[in-house]
Formats: C-alpha cells, sequence, structure tokens
C-alpha cells in the first residue's frame, strides 16, 4: 500500500441550477514516502483543484463528487472536520504560491510558528521556541532569533516564502504539498527556495506533490511526474523519461515548444490554439484539436490512461520523429 | 564628435539616462527620500536587433522602456531616436515621433481598456498619430494589421473579457504595430502566458520582425527567451547596466559574477541547478543605494573595492562590457 493513494477524483461545480461542470475529471496517483512528484499542466488545467481535493478543502459551491483519498489506508474524504484537522497542517502541509495565504500579516513570525505548533503538540513556551529557532535556522534565515519577532511585511518575498516553508516543516509531515511555491519569485531567489525544499526533502525522507507550470523545474526537483491537461491526467511516469521521450502528443509538444530546444532565431514548434474551457470541452479526446496526430478515432471517444498515457496514437520515438521533420520543413 | 547619419547609426541610444523618483516624505522625518529607478545607463540598438534587457523584479527594465517612449521623464541624460534627441521635445514635435515608437505593456490583462472592442482599441492609435488618413483608410489599416497579428477579423466587435491571454495579447501586438513603427518595446510580452501560447507569441514577434525590419527593445526576466531571440542582452541590476554583449557570449562567457548567477539559476531539463543550497541573497533597497558596487551583498567575489567604489561599463577583450572591478 502507498502512503498516498489518490483513486479517480472528481471536482464539479454547479453551473445553472440542475447541471454541473467538472474542474478535474478523474484524477489518480500513488505516492511513497519520500517520493517527489512534478504536477505539470497550463492555467485552468485543474492543478490546484487537485491539491485542495487531497486535503478535502473545495471550497463551496465546488465538492468531491467522486473518488477516494487514501492515507495511509485511511480515506480523508470521510473524515469528520476536526479529525483532517489533525492531519492537514500536520502530516500533509502546504506551500502556496502567495506566501500571504500562510501568513497573518498583524501577527509577528514567531507567533505564528508558536501558534501552528501549539495546534498539533503539546509543548512549553521554552522548547517551542527553542523549535522555532531551529526550523528558522533550517531554512537559512540569517539572524533567526531576532527574525522571530519581525512581521511579514519586514521580510523579502524570498525570505516571506522560507518561513512558511519553515511553517510547514515544524510539525515533520510527511507530505509537503507546494502550490506553484515559486511563480512570483525571481530566478534566483526560486533557485534557492528550490533548492532548500530540494535538500530537505531529501534529508527528511518527506514526500513532495509539486505544483508547477514549468517543465524545468519539475526536471530539476521531481522523480515522477504528471502532465495535466482540460481536468485529466494526460500522462504519467517518471520525470526523466517523460522528458527525453514524451508520449503523449500535447507532453511531447510542450516540451518542443521551449525555446531553450530551438535554434537561434529559428521558428519555435507551436501548439495551435489553446486549452479549451472546463465549460465548454470538445468531444472525444480534449486535446484532438490541437493535435497532430489525431485520428477520426480521437473525435469519437476520450482516450483512458493506459501505461501512462491517455492516447489512442501515442508516440514512439519514430513518430516523434516525424514531427520534428514536419516543423523543419516548416521553417 | 561626429553627426549621427540615419542609416548607419544606432536608431536608439540612450546616454547617461538616470531616473529618480521621489517618494512620499514621512510625517516625522525631514529626508526626502528618492527611488533611483536607473542610474547611468548607456545603451545603443541598431536598426533590426533584438535587443534584450534582462534583469530581477524592480531593476528598472520597465522604466527604461519607458524612458525611451516618453512615458516617463528622465532626471538626467539623453535619448536619441535615429540621432535626434527625444527626452527634452513636446508633445507636439513628438507626436511624428510617436507613431515610430510604440510599446507592448507587461500585462495583457490590464493593458487592454476593459470597455473598448478591438477595432475601437486599435483605431485610437491611427485617429491621434495619423490624421491624415480618412475614416475608411483608418479601419483597412486597423484590419490589416489584425490580419498580420493572427487575429481574426470577427474579433473587432468583441471586448477583452472575452479572448484569452494569448489572444489579448496579439491584439496589444496588433495595437503596438497599427501606426506601422519602427522600434518596439515588447516589456514581458509572454510571462504572463502559458507554455504552448508563449512559442505563438514568440514566432509571431519574429516573423513580423523579418516581415517589417522592426527593432525590437525586449525586456524578459527569462533567459532562455534571450538565448533564442536576441542579439544583444543588457542584464540590469538595481538600475545599472552590470553586463553587454551579443547574446550568443553571454551565454558561452558570462563575465559579470550577477550574470553568471542568473546563468546558473536557469531550472534546466537535464537537471542540476537546484544540487546545491544556496544562501538567501537580498536587494538592497533602491531608496538608500550603496555607495558601492550595488551587487557586492550578494557577490563571492566581492572586496572593500567594491563596497567603496561603483564600477563602470568598460570593455572586455572579447567584446563584452562588464560593469565589475574584477572581471575579466
Ligand atoms: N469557483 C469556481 N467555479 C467554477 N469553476 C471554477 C471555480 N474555481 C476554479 N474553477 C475552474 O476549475 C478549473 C481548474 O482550476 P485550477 O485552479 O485547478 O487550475 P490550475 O491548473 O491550478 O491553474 P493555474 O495554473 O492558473 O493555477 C479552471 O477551469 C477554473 O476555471
Ligand atoms: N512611478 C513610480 N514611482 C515610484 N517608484 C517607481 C515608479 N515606477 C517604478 N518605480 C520603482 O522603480 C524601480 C524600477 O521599477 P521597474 O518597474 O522599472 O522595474 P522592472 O525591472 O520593470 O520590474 P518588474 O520585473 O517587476 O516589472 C522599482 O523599485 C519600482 O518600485
Ligand atoms: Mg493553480
Ligand atoms: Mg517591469
Amino acid at each position: 500500500m502507498a502512503m498516498l493513494e489518490v483513486k479517480d477524483l472528481h471536482v464539479a461545480f454547479p453551473r445553472g441550477k440542475h447541471d454541473e461542470v467538472e474542474a478535474l475529471r478523474g484524477v489518480s496517483l500513488t505516492l511513497e514516502k519520500g517520493e517527489r512528484l512534478g504536477v505539470v499542466g497550463e492555467s485552468g488545467a485543474g492543478k490546484s483543484m487537485l491539491a485542495f481535493a487531497i486535503l478535502n478543502l473545495i471550497a463551496e459551491p465546488g465538492r468531491v463528487s467522486h473518488g477516494t483519498v487514501k492515507f495511509n489506508g485511511e480515506n480523508l474524504l470521510d473524515l469528520k472536520e476536526r479529525q483532517i484537522r489533525d492531519i492537514r497542517g500536520n502530516r500533509i502541509s502546504m506551500i502556496f504560491q502567495d506566501p500571504m495565504v500562510t501568513l497573518n500579516p498583524v501577527l509577528s513570525i514567531g507567533v505564528q510558528m508558536m501558534e501552528t505548533l501549539r495546534a498539533h503538540r503539546k509543548i512549553s513556551d521554552k522548547e517551542a521556541r527553542a523549535l522555532c529557532i531551529a526550523k528558522l535556522k533550517e531554512v537559512a534565515i540569517p539572524s533567526a532569533e531576532s527574525r522571530l519577532d519581525a512581521y511579514p511585511h519586514e521580510l523579502s518575498g524570498g525570505l516571506r516564502q522560507r518561513v512558511v516553508i519553515a511553517i510547514a516543516l515544524l510539525t515533520d509531515p510527511e507530505i509537503i504539498i507546494a502550490d506553484e511555491p515559486t511563480t512570483a519569485l525571481d530566478v534566483t531567489i526560486q533557485a534557492e527556495i528550490m533548492a532548500l525544499i530540494l535538500k530537505l526533502c531529501r534529508e527528511k525522507d518527506v514526500a513532495l506533490i509539486l505544483i508547477t507550470h514549468d517543465l524545468g523545474v519539475v526536471a530539476e526537483v521531481t522523480e515522477k511526474l504528471m502532465i495535466m491537461y482540460a481536468g485529466k491526467c494526460v500522462e504519467t511516469g517518471p520525470t526523466r523519461q517523460i522528458i527525453d521521450t514524451p508520449r503523449h502528443p500535447y507532453a511531447s509538444g510542450l516540451l518542443k515548444a521551449l525555446p531553450q530546444h530551438a535554434g537561434r532565431g529559428t521558428r519555435l514548434y507551436q501548439i495551435p490554439g489553446s486549452m479549451p474551457p472546463i465549460t465548454n470541452l470538445p468531444k472525444g479526446c480534449t486535446y484532438h484539436p490541437r493535435c497532430d496526430f489525431a485520428t477520426q478515432r480521437c473525435h469519437g471517444g476520450e482516450p483512458d490512461l493506459v501505461n501512462g498515457v491517455a492516447c489512442y496514437n501515442p508516440l514512439t520515438s519514430d513518430s516523434a520523429n516525424r514531427t520534428e521533420t514536419k516543423t523543419e520543413a516548416e521553417t | 564628435m561626429s553627426t549621427p547619419s540615419v542609416n548607419s547609426g544606432p536608431i536608439v541610444e540612450t546616454k547617461g539616462v538616470e531616473v529618480r523618483f521621489p517618494l512620499p516624505t514621512h510625517f516625522l522625518s525631514r529626508e526626502k527620500p528618492v527611488l533611483h529607478a536607473l542610474n547611468t545607463v548607456n545603451v545603443s540598438i541598431m536598426p533590426g536587433e533584438s535587443f534584450c534587457v534582462v534583469g530581477e523584479s524592480g531593476c528598472g527594465k520597465t522604466t527604461l522602456g519607458r524612458s525611451i517612449l516618453g512615458l516617463n521623464s528622465p532626471t538626467a541624460g539623453e535619448i536619441y531616436f535615429r540621432g535626434q534627441r527625444i527626452d527634452q521635445m513636446d508633445e507636439a514635435t513628438r507626436k511624428p515621433v510617436r507613431r515610430d515608437m510604440q510599446m507592448v505593456f507587461q500585462n495583457p490583462y490590464a493593458s487592454l481598456n476593459p470597455r473598448r472592442n478591438v477595432f475601437e482599441t486599435l483605431a485610437e492609435p491611427v485617429r491621434h498619430l495619423m490624421p491624415e488618413l480618412s475614416a475608411n483608410e483608418a479601419r483597412t489599416r486597423v484590419e490589416q494589421v489584425l490580419s498580420e497579428t493572427g487575429c481574426d477579423p470577427s474579433w473587432q466587435r468583441r471586448l477583452p473579457h472575452e479572448f484569452s491571454g494569448g489572444q489579448r495579447q496579439r491584439i496589444a501586438i496588433a495595437r503596438a504595430l497599427v501606426t506601422n513603427p519602427a522600434f518596439v518595446v515588447a516589456d514581458e510580452p509572454i510571462s504572463a502566458l502559458d507554455v504552448s501560447i508563449q512559442a505563438q507569441i514568440l514566432n509571431l514577434l519574429t516573423e513580423l520582425q523579418q516581415e517589417r525590419g522592426l527593432t525590437y527593445l525586449f525586456i524578459t526576466h527569462d533567459l532562455s527567451v534571450v538565448q533564442h531571440f536576441g542579439t544583444r542582452v543588457a542584464v540590469m541590476y538595481l538600475g545599472q547596466v552590470m553586463e553587454l554583449a551579443s547574446a550568443e557570449t553571454i551565454f558561452a562567457e558570462p563575465k559579470h559574477p550577477y550574470t553568471q548567477l542568473l546563468l546558473e539559476a536557469i531550472p534546466k531539463l537535464e537537471g542540476g541547478s537546484f544540487d546545491k543550497p544556496r544562501q538567501p541573497g537580498e536587494l538592497p533597497d533602491p531608496v538608500n543605494l550603496p555607495k558601492g558596487c550595488p551587487f557586492a551583498a550578494r557577490c563571492h567575489m566581492a572586496q572593500d573595492r567594491c563596497r567603496q567604489e561603483r564600477p563602470q561599463l568598460r570593455g572586455l577583450p572579447n567584446g563584452t562590457e562588464v560593469a565589475c572591478h574584477f572581471a575579466e
């Protein structure tokens, strides 16, 4: 049994009085202790919905309409709110894009850290303080002792995100779910923060679900990858394998579109069109209107995820070469 | 000094440009705080170039673009367009220059007026800057530019909120090109877009450049885009140009320690960038600029001289210009 086992998760929002639209349309994943999973997809693909659904945090009027989330064998979706609070922010921590979602602007860093600790542990003031300082040092915050009395606005964006990581680590969680933790930060600060998350996960054997739209970031940090499109997983497998030999045309297209792959001044490979909104999904495979390899069958039914890829005509290394020649011919 | 000629000289040149923003005074303090957004910036952009400006948030990229277009006034220095000084022109003299210099703004969600449909958005600069065109000619002009930028003619009567980010960015590019400019400042034109859409927009900008012989000042924080798209690059830090080199050279031989840090920080498909832990680096405050090199506090090579004396750009044998006392 895997530590985390998500099966066929659906999230729905009401549309009109009697109808619903699905933001997540049946996503499954497993996560072992210490494993690092990347979730990649374009805006609106359902990445954040997946993270929130795992923690049973989908806000009204949305709801998890189907599926299970088993954490060490226990379905989190069956738990009472009081019970799940023992898990959320304790055994599974979250890091968001905006540190101010986690941090309270009117409380000092120290007070916030102590509150988190006391919510989950019986611990004396002195011990709590020592632990907070230790965690701030772990995330390499300079002069940790004096920063306990600082307020969030007195810190730079990068330092704030470090504090959020320190808070996420306070309770020695088994899983960290990080939803675009560095998207708002500069490249050099992103490198600092991701290096820190990677180091801490390795040292403490913490599992990570890293949500991002940056393939470079998942390639650097994760071992396993899931590519999402229009509320579904279209390809999943070892990160290295997908990056080197993607099988879903969308995964392959995303990789080929990266400017670092193209010669200077040449035309970039481009995927035509854009991802459809969940309210207006095309029939058949949701990617077929943009796909170079679509056949009649793709207009009919939606392909299931088989052996890690949801495609009727998955690429082999041969067919991947075929598009390569096609792009060259175009230019 | 020779008189700059129209053909051989730079299309845009800044000489010692400095921009300072006065900030509100604190009620208990007599000090008048001033934010240093640009400090003696000298760049010259040749016709047909894709001149890139890179650097982290707040380093002055947008301010440089806006200053060149006259959208904010430099507190010191000179700006030339085709050899003609433009930074002190009054609005009337500047008008013919404006149609030659346009901007695609940083955020496609904020830069289009939500109450104007696409036709009005594009017709406005035509009416204002190309008064010689008749209403009919103006309409033809708008339609032509829309089709050149991959916008469907049926979009004309629709409002910005009906479009996706990529479509809005096409509209913003169409608006910048409608007056047929020679020089376009593209301020992070793809940062807010999804990966699959970024390639579409970069291809469009490249095609338009080839068709029209455009010159770009391309602002970005993504160095991999520079590698693909740029001819020359200025790396900025805290309002100052730290390194100026051809796009090829800067990737092959980055000279400034800050450029090296930026390159190392790019996440790579091959991995390896995040493997060693990094100490937090903090930007100095642009209000209380350090006396010496602005990068000294984060620099692994910094010595006493760096904290005392601000380095100026100087040429290296490989053609790179670098503002560092010790780079070689
Ligand atoms: N309250 C809501 N009502 C209806 N639809 C919603 C609601 N919140 C989100 N959605 C839709 O759910 C889909 C998935 O959204 P989600 O936030 O998970 O995307 P994401 O992949 O995290 O995107 P991003 O990269 O922009 O964060 C989107 O199409 C979004 O429009
Ligand atoms: N009108 C203004 N008044 C006061 N300060 C300003 C003004 N415009 C810009 N600044 C400041 O000038 C500095 C440079 O800003 P600028 O917008 O040029 O940076 P940038 O490099 O474009 O950053 P980003 O990547 O975040 O867009 C920043 O410190 C900014 O806060
Ligand atoms: Mg999201
Ligand atoms: Mg800017």
